[in-house]
C-alpha cells in the first residue's frame, strides 16, 4: 500500500482543478473547430494538365522577326521566328517575378514589360533583374505544323 | 464593460425564453462564419454554380461540413427566430419602452427569410430554380409595386443567369449590410433597456447577466454547436440535381418549410374571390399581416399601461395555429 513519506504529494484546490479542465475542453473545442477550417482552406488537388508537347502555331503563320504566346501545360510558351528565319520556344514566364515576356520586333529579342528584362534569342538575360535564362522548348516542324515539347 | 455587469436577468417560470435571442445570433455566427468559407470556392455563374457546390461537397476537405452546417445553422437559425418573436409576443416584451427593439427584431426575422430564400437558390439545382420562380412570380402578385419587384429580383422576366447573380449579391452583400446595422442596433437597445419582466409572472429576484447569464448562454452555444455538426453528419441535406431551364417542373415541389405555411394558404384559396384574383388577395393579407406584426407594440394598448389582456394572447394563438395548421397541412399535402 502507500509508503509514508516525507514528500507529501502536491495537493490542487478544487478551483483550479476545475479552471484547468474547464481550459482543457475549450482548448480542444478550439481545436475541433479550427482543424477542419484550416483544411478547407488548403486548395484541393485540381487535375494538372502534363501536356508533353503541343501544335503551338501554324509555320506559315509565323513571320520573321515575330513571336505569339501559346498555352503549354496550362502556362504561357513563346513561339518565335528569328530575324534569320529559325523557329523558337521558350517558356513565357519571366525568370525575375513571373509575368509573361513578350517577343518585341523594335529590339530583335524577347522583353518583358514589368521590370524591363531583356532576353536574347537563345533565353539569355541580356539585360535588367532577371536572374536566370528562360528554358527552351524542343521545336519541331512537322508539315506546316509548329510542335514543342519539352526537354 | 461596465454596464454589462448592471444588468441583471430575471428569474422567473419562463426565465429559459431568455435564451432564444443568444441562440438565434449564435446560428447567425455560425452562418457568418461558414458563408465565408463557401464564398471561397463558390461560383456564381449557371455554368459552373452547381459544379462548384459539388465540388465543395466532394473535393474540398471538410467542404461537406462546412456546406452541411450552413444549410442546418440556416433552417435552425429561422425557428430559432420564430421562437424567440413567440417569447417576445408573449412575454409582451415589445411594450414602453421597447418598441423600437421589437421593430428591428421583426425587421431581422424578414431579413432572416430573405436570406433563406436568397440562398436557396444558389446550388442552381433543380428545386431550387422552380421555388425561386414561384417565389417571385408570388412577390409579382403584392399590389402596385409588386411587378417591378418582381423584375428586379430576377435581373429581368425570366429566373435566369441574371437572377442567380442578383441573388448571390444579395444573399453575401446587401444582406449582411442591412443586417449588421440592424442587429447592431438590436443588441444595443437590448442592452441599454436590460431584460423585459414578464407582466403576468412573478419575478424571483435576478441574477447578474455577466458573468452568471453569459457563461450559461455560452454553454448553451457549444451544445448547440455539437448538434449542428452532429446533424450536419448524420442527417445531409441533398444537393439534387442541376438546374435545367428547359425541363418541366418535377412534381411534388415545396417550397422551404418556413414559406410552406404562406404556400399552402395561397393554394387553397379560390381563384376568384369577388372581382379579384384569389393569389393576389392572399399575397394582401399577407402583407397586411406583416404590417399588424410589425405594428404589435403600438396595437396593445393594454400592455402599455403593464396589462396583460386576453385578447392579445388569443390573437397570438390563433395565428399560430394558422401557421402551424398550414405547414402541417402543405407537409401533407400529395407528395
Amino acid at each position: 500500500m502507500e509508503q509514508q513519506s516525507d514528500r507529501r504529494p502536491v495537493r490542487i484546490g478544487r478551483r483550479s482543478f476545475f479552471d484547468y479542465l474547464f481550459g482543457t475542453g475549450l482548448a480542444a473545442l478550439a481545436g475541433a473547430i479550427l482543424y477542419p477550417i484550416l483544411y478547407y482552406l488548403v486548395p484541393p488537388k485540381v487535375k494538372e494538365v502534363t501536356a508533353s508537347s503541343v501544335v503551338a502555331a501554324k509555320a506559315g503563320d509565323l513571320a520573321p522577326n515575330a513571336g505569339k504566346i501559346v498555352a503549354f501545360g496550362g502556362k504561357p510558351a513563346i513561339v518565335l521566328r528569328t530575324p534569320e528565319g529559325e523557329v523558337r520556344a521558350f517558356t513565357a514566364v519571366c525568370t525575375h517575378l513571373a509575368c509573361t515576356v513578350q517577343y518585341r520586333a523594335d529590339f530583335k529579342h524577347i522583353w518583358c514589360a514589368c521590370h524591363d528584362g531583356h532576353y536574347d534569342l537563345h533565353g539569355q538575360v541580356l539585360a535588367g533583374p532577371p536572374p536566370r535564362p528562360l528554358d527552351e522548348f524542343k521545336v519541331t516542324v512537322k508539315d506546316d505544323d509548329v510542335i514543342i515539347s519539352r526537354g | 464593460m461596465g454596464f454589462l455587469q448592471h444588468k441583471e436577468v430575471p428569474r422567473h417560470r419562463f426565465a429559459v425564453t431568455y435564451y432564444t435571442g443568444g441562440i438565434t445570433l449564435f446560428f447567425f455566427l455560425i452562418q457568418v462564419l461558414t458563408g465565408l468559407l463557401l464564398l471561397m470556392y463558390y461560383r456564381p455563374t449557371a455554368d459552373a454554380a452547381f459544379e462548384s457546390v459539388r465540388f465543395i461537397m466532394s473535393k474540398v476537405q471538410f467542404g461537406w461540413l462546412v456546406r452541411q452546417i450552413h444549410v442546418w445553422s440556416a433552417n435552425l437559425m429561422v425557428l430559432a427566430a420564430a421562437l424567440h418573436l413567440l417569447a417576445t409576443f408573449f412575454g409582451r416584451a415589445y411594450r414602453r419602452p421597447r418598441e423600437v427593439t421589437w421593430l428591428t427584431g421583426v425587421g431581422l426575422l424578414f431579413l432572416t427569410v430573405t436570406f433563406g430564400f436568397t440562398g436557396y437558390l444558389l446550388p442552381w439545382n433543380t428545386l431550387a430554380y422552380f421555388a425561386t420562380k414561384v417565389g417571385t412570380e408570388i412577390a409579382g402578385d403584392v399590389p402596385v409595386v409588386g411587378r417591378a419587384i418582381m423584375v428586379l429580383l430576377r435581373g429581368g422576366e425570366e429566373v435566369t443567369e441574371a437572377t442567380l447573380s442578383r441573388f448571390f449579391g444579395i444573399h453575401v452583400a446587401i444582406l449582411p449590410a442591412i443586417m449588421t446595422v440592424l442587429l447592431g442596433a438590436h443588441l444595443l437597445l437590448v442592452q441599454i433597456h436590460g431584460m423585459s419582466r414578464p407582466i403576468a409572472v412573478p419575478v424571483r429576484g435576478g441574477e447578474p447577466f455577466y458573468p452568471h447569464f453569459v457563461l450559461r448562454d455560452l454553454f448553451v452555444w457549444v451544445l448547440l454547436l455539437g448538434g449542428v455538426a452532429a446533424l450536419a453528419t448524420l442527417v445531409p441535406w441533398p444537393l439534387g440535381e442541376k438546374a435545367d431551364l428547359l425541363a418541366p417542373a418535377p412534381a411534388g415541389l415545396k417550397p422551404e418549410w418556413y414559406f410552406l405555411f404562406m404556400y399552402q394558404s395561397l393554394r387553397l384559396l379560390p381563384a376568384r374571390i369577388l372581382s379579384l384574383e384569389g393569389e393576389k388577395l392572399g399575397v394582401m393579407v399577407f402583407v397586411f399581416g406583416s404590417l399588424l406584426l410589425l405594428a404589435v407594440p403600438f396595437l396593445d394598448v393594454w400592455a402599455q399601461r403593464e396589462r396583460s389582456h386576453r385578447v392579445v394572447t388569443a390573437a397570438g394563438i390563433a395565428a399560430l395555429l394558422f401557421v402551424i395548421g398550414m405547414t402541417i397541412m402543405g407537409l401533407r399535402a400529395d407528395r
